[in-house]
């Protein structure tokens, strides 16, 4: 059996990405809890998941050599949250208990991930050196 | 690496809270400073918050922080009250209170506390996931 190291760690690498992506909207929603006017944002994971697996960069036909070399980033994954309750006043959709439980949960699944990473190298390191 | 980022976004967020909690102090501190005259009186300060949209060079570096535009000062009206025996009393016997509301004040206050508190949570636990990213793989 041949060791696929394009394999080996399966889909975990994007999806850490993502939450990393979704670690930083969520602080946004928490630093800005008390901004007047502003809109709760979260990220649609599957659908940014998907995105980071086929990497949908749009490059810019370039026609001549001085033109800069630009991609578009698809970016459907960000949406605005629906708030639970009606405006409390201000236009500030954040609630913060919601925005606190989901970034803890985004960070254990992060860890979750980087566990599964971890235990999947050191299966590779022991694979490599035969367990000594 | 957007785990980076999520430090400056809650640094951001404590700087602002910390402004506010500042101005709050000042406030309840001055609560009581009375004056003769209506323009020399002490003014409630507030900050006004708001979402900063910081551009980055890359277009998918994109984050939202938090930036104080500015402190206004309230417009309240002030508290006038009659006491002829008071030293500062002008020719008529009033004198000015600020318009502070202490109860408003330590709710604000509260508020701000308990906002920074889970700013200075998120940046740790940012910096936890960041910590076991670098330890990655170094385990046996």
């Amino acid at each position: 059996m041949a060791i696929s190291f394009e394999k080996a760690f399966g889909m975990h690498p994007e999806a850490m990405l993502v939450r990393e992506r979704r670690a930083q909207i969520l602080s946004e929603n928490i630093a800005n809890a008390d901004t007047p006017g502003y809109k709760a944002k979260d990220l649609d994971f599957q659908q940014a998941l998907a995105n980071a697996q086929s990497r949908q960069a749009k490059p810019m036909a370039r026609t001549h050599d001085k033109h800069f070399n630009i991609s578009i980033e698809v970016r459907q994954e960000e949406k605005f949250r629906n708030p639970d309750q009606p405006d409390t006043g201000d236009g500030n959709s954040v609630d913060i208990h919601r925005e606190r439980n989901a970034f803890l949960q985004n960070s254990l699944e992060y860890q979750a991930s980087m566990s599964f990473l971890n235990s999947r190298i050191s299966g590779l390191k022991k694979a490599i050196t035969g367990g000594q | 690496m957007s785990l980076y980022k999520v430090l400056d976004i809650s640094g951001s967020g404590m700087t602002a809270q910390s402004v506010r909690m500042n101005t709050t102090a000042s406030n309840i501190a001055n609560a009581n400073s009375v004056s003769s005259s209506i323009d020399q009186t002490y003014r409630g300060r507030h900050p006004v918050f708001a979402a900063e949209l910081s551009q980055a060079r890359r277009q998918q570096d994109e984050s939202t922080t938090v930036k104080v535009l500015g402190i206004v000062e309230s417009d309240a009206p002030l508290n006038v009250e009659y006491a002829p025996n008071h030293p500062l009393a002008d020719e008529n016997g009033y004198i000015y209170k600020p318009n502070i509301n202490i109860m408003e004040e330590m709710a604000n206050m509260i508020s701000a506390s308990r906002s920074y508190d889970t700013n200075v949570q998120t940046a740790d636990a940012a910096k936890q996931m960041l910590m076991r990213t670098l330890q990655l793989g170094q385990g046996q």
